[in-house]
């Protein structure tokens, strides 16, 4: 690195474009490198994209039923449904721009905020990603496939709704920290029981942390119809939380946005700073893109491991606390729609970087926040979102397609391909 | 290095510390046994097992033990093998004595829950066994799988969609056996999925099995909200009915648990003794293990190993099909979101217990389908346990088992690692 680059002081943008496209050529313009490293991910959304538009076409009755009739107007009604579909997901979740001018022009304090909630809704709905996703891509870093992060938001969240309803009388200064911690603590706990495991005995850390959410799963059904349900309820429901564990909300009803949002964009930045600026953070990445090369550089594997699997939890702990705090205020069973499981796919999006992390999360808020609405205005189930992941994963884990399909060329060297060790200890 | 690997498992084996560590767990088990069990049950009071295989008049009377008494049996031998492993140790024979001990704790544990009132100990084994079948098949299409070096977690996702496959095409042209055809296709479209992904794409296996349950989650879901649940006679394909095996269905007990199945069941202990056969005795089996153990080694030898791994992997893909199909042709009838709840990570789960063998995968099919059948039994006997406890049971026992057995389990040496041609 020249003396000149070392005293320019990088902006964030400029330092992620850098992580993304270390290696290739240094020499190349700062466009060519970002297309370098964007063109996958991004060819990866628009190809899911499209075929998640074949698929809405090809379950369509109406374009069966017209295509019988005429070839042409089959395709037309085909069109249009996609148009009326992802035109829903649209304005569902970044906003319709036509609604908010009109907004703006009648001043009205209420509909100048529904005509701005849906890209709000969408912020909101991301920020349980960013941290399921930076427990996730920390796992990954480390080598480790944490699929139990489902689990682990689970026991975050009873820790956190059990903080928040049973303590009264503390300053929000005071128990929102409290309530941050227990959360994370939780996570952390139920991420570190198969990370000494996997460290110890060699047993597999996917197999156990999805052992661990079914645990988890059963121990809150347990919770919420016994110790921890609200004494005057039937349901299987936490009481609410003390109003003084909630975290504050900017804006009146009817938008939701809280403080949640920003605690996980700076919660993103010390994931970024602890991977990539410490030396505990350049042990996990050495354990993780080498086991073997670490242990002979006298790195501790075990602690290691059972470092990264614990901070993976208590990340994922925090994403169950997010909601409880932050949304719901107390705890239901089931309240998680398996926002630890979507986590994997918005990882990988983000190619384990947390950078990368949160601009994949965004992307997921706004197709989960429109996929609401366009299951009202299409009928199109939300599941469909859950394909589209899919298929984007595949591509993202499989770039030889994209670059087959799109006709690109290969990187000049080996790119870091995200890789777990075998079933055994090594 | 395969040397090496042997030489370190020789050694785990009679280590002085998992020596120990057993010996304490034994008499753990047996102290459990006495004090939590023994002394709880009444005095005097009798645990009734009924041997009434489901539906059927009892050809042998009922087996009445007095509680305490056998209780406080099993606790004295659990803690005389426990003293003797922690003195002497028995070597080799240590795990087949944790098994014997594992039993010892499950009968002690049943007569305590029946104490005073009456089991059904026969109808327990046939439910154990009919929730056994999907474990052990999902298990075999591991088996298959990892033997030729492919980890397939995506059994989940294969079971699900051949779940849903067969319950659709079952009630569309109202054949049962199209149904299942169907959910074997959709198994082996799967498997082409992973094995394409995994095998020319080299993409991480893991990860490529994500995918594939990712995607079977969803788009079940999908289509049963669009299709199934606003159209019920799409829904609706009926089961294939239990028939009795002539003669062999006449023995007492074992006839009638055994014997008088539905299809499934058969054709599990038919692709388990087949595929136990073909793998360890003939010329197949042996060319699809070496490519998984060391594939460099088995294509110098002239062993296609792409073809091989593909051949694994579609056959894999179609018996987790199979066995998805068992979820709703073959047990309740319909299908419904998300039915498999997980029981392809467990069947992988039995896959790793069983040490990668069919007949292995079975024992531990078995072993959870036990976990799981008492936990619904056990609710009905009132037993003072939450019945989510009961239901964490399995999940606990993978664990334990995973930390206990795996990391010296004769795992295929090339399990999970693509194989790039130089």
């Amino acid at each position: 690195m020249s003396e000149e680059e070392k005293n320019k002081k990088p902006d964030a943008g400029k330092v992620f474009i850098e992580e993304l496209t270390k290696g290739p050529d240094k020499d190349a313009s700062l466009w060519r490198r970002t297309w370098q490293a964007l063109s996958v991910p991004l060819l990866a959304l628009i190809s899911g994209l499209i075929l998640g538009a074949i698929l809405i076409i090809a379950t369509s009755q109406d374009v069966y039923s017209l295509w019988a009739t005429s070839p042409l107007e089959g395709l037309k009604a085909g069109w249009t449904e996609v148009r009326v579909s992802y035109g829903a997901l649209f304005s569902g979740s970044i906003g319709d721009p036509a609604r908010i001018i009109a907004a703006l022009q009648s001043g009205d304090g209420l509909e100048i905020r529904r005509a701005f909630n849906p890209i709000l809704e969408s912020l909101t709905a991301s920020t349980p990603f960013i941290f399921g996703a930076l427990a996730v891509a920390l796992g990954f870093r480390t080598g480790l496939f944490n699929i139990g992060a489902e689990g682990q938001l689970f026991i975050g969240a009873i820790f956190a709704a059990f903080v928040g309803y049973s303590i009264t009388g503390l300053p929000a200064i005071i128990h929102i920290p409290l309530a941050l911690g227990a959360g994370a603590l939780g996570g952390a706990l139920w991420g570190f029981i198969p990370g000494w495991l996997k460290a110890k005995t060699g047993g597999h850390e996917v197999i156990n942390t999805i052992m661990m959410n079914y645990i988890a799963f059963r121990l809150s059904d347990w919770l919420l119809n016994g110790p921890m349900q609200r004494p005057d309820s039937f349901n299987p429901v936490s009481p609410t939380i003390s109003e003084s564990a909630m975290l504050p909300k900017f804006f009146a009803d009817p938008i939701r946005f809280h403080l949640g949002f920003f605690l996980a964009l700076g919660v993103a930045w010390l994931v970024y700073w602890f991977l990539f600026k410490t030396r505990w953070g350049f042990d996990l990445r050495s354990v993780g893109s080498n086991p073997h090369a670490a242990r002979y550089a006298g790195m501790n594997i075990v602690a290691s491991t059972v470092l990264a699997m614990s901070l993976s939890g208590a990340l994922a702990g925090l994403a169950g606390t997010n909601e409880v705090l932050g949304l719901n205020h107390n705890l239901a069973m089931a309240f998680s729609s398996g926002y630890g499981f979507d986590s994997i796919a918005i990882a990988l999006l983000g190619k384990n970087h947390p950078l990368g992390v949160v601009i994949a999360s965004l992307l997921f808020g706004v197709l989960r926040t429109g996929a609401i609405r366009m299951q009202v205005a299409a009928q199109i189930p939300i599941d469909i979102i859950t394909v589209l992941q899919a298929f984007i994963l595949a591509f993202i884990a499989a770039p030889a397609i994209i670059r087959t399909i799109y006709r690109l060329r290969e990187p000049e060297i080996e790119e870091e391909a995200v890789s777990i060790r075998g079933w055994g200890g090594d | 290095m395969t040397t090496a690997v042997i030489e370190r498992k020789e050694i785990e084996l009679v280590s002085p510390t998992r020596q120990r560590v057993m010996g304490i767990f034994f008499l753990l088990i047996g102290a459990t046994i006495w004090f939590f069990f023994g002394r709880s049950v009444e005095a005097g009071s009798v645990t009734t097992f009924g041997l009434v295989p489901g539906g059927f008049e009892s050809t042998l009377p009922d087996w009445v033990l007095p509680a305490p008494a056998t209780l406080n049996i099993l606790a004295a031998i659990s803690i005389f093998l426990g003293g003797f492993q922690v003195i002497r140790g028995f070597g080799r024979r240590t795990n087949t004595i944790l098994g014997l001990v594992a039993g010892f704790f499950i009968f002690g544990f049943l007569t305590w829950a029946a104490a005073g009132k009456s089991m059904n100990l026969a109808g327990l084994l046939n439910t154990t066994l009919n929730k056994a079948v999907p474990l052990t098949l999902g298990a075999l299409s591991g088996v298959l799988c990892e033997r030729a070096g492919v980890v397939n977690i995506a059994i989940e996702g294969m079971m699900l969609a051949g779940a849903m496959v067969a319950s659709l095409v079952g009630s569309l042209f109202g054949s049962l056996w199209l149904g299942l055809l169907a959910g074997v296709l959709v198994g082996v479209l799967l498997g082409l999925v992973h094995a394409v992904l995994s095998i020319k794409y080299v993409t991480d296996q893991i990860i490529s099995g994500t995918v594939i349950n990712i995607f079977a989650g969803g788009i079940t879901a999908f289509a049963s909200q669009k299709f199934l649940q606003p159209n019920q006679a799409l829904n609706d394909p009926g089961i294939f009915r239990p028939f009795e095996i002539p003669l062999l269905a006449k023995i007492p007990i074992i006839g009638p648990i055994f014997f008088n199945n539905n299809l499934f069941i058969y054709a599990m202990f038919i692709f388990m003794i087949a595929l136990h056969i073909g793998l360890f005795y003939t010329r197949w089996g042996l060319r699809l293990r070496s490519v998984g153990e060391h594939p460099k080694a088995a294509d110098t030898l002239g062993i296609n190993v792409f073809r091989t791994r593909y051949m694994a992997v579609l056959l894999g893909g179609a018996m987790a099909g199979f066995a998805g199909a068992y979820f709703t042709i073959g047990s309740v009838g319909r299908f419904d979101e998300f039915m498999t709840a997980g029981r392809g990570f467990i069947s992988l789960a039995a896959m790793i217990f069983g040490n990668w063998t069919p007949i292995g995968s079975f024992g531990a099919g078995l072993l959870f389908g036990f976990a799981d059948s008492l936990a619904s039994k056990l609710a009905i006997l009132g037993v003072q346990i939450p019945s989510e406890f009961l239901l964490m049971t399995p999940y606990v026992v993978t664990m334990i088992v995973l930390a206990g057995v795996v990391g010296r389990g004769q795992m295929p040496a090339a399990d999970g690692q693509p194989y790039v041609k130089e």
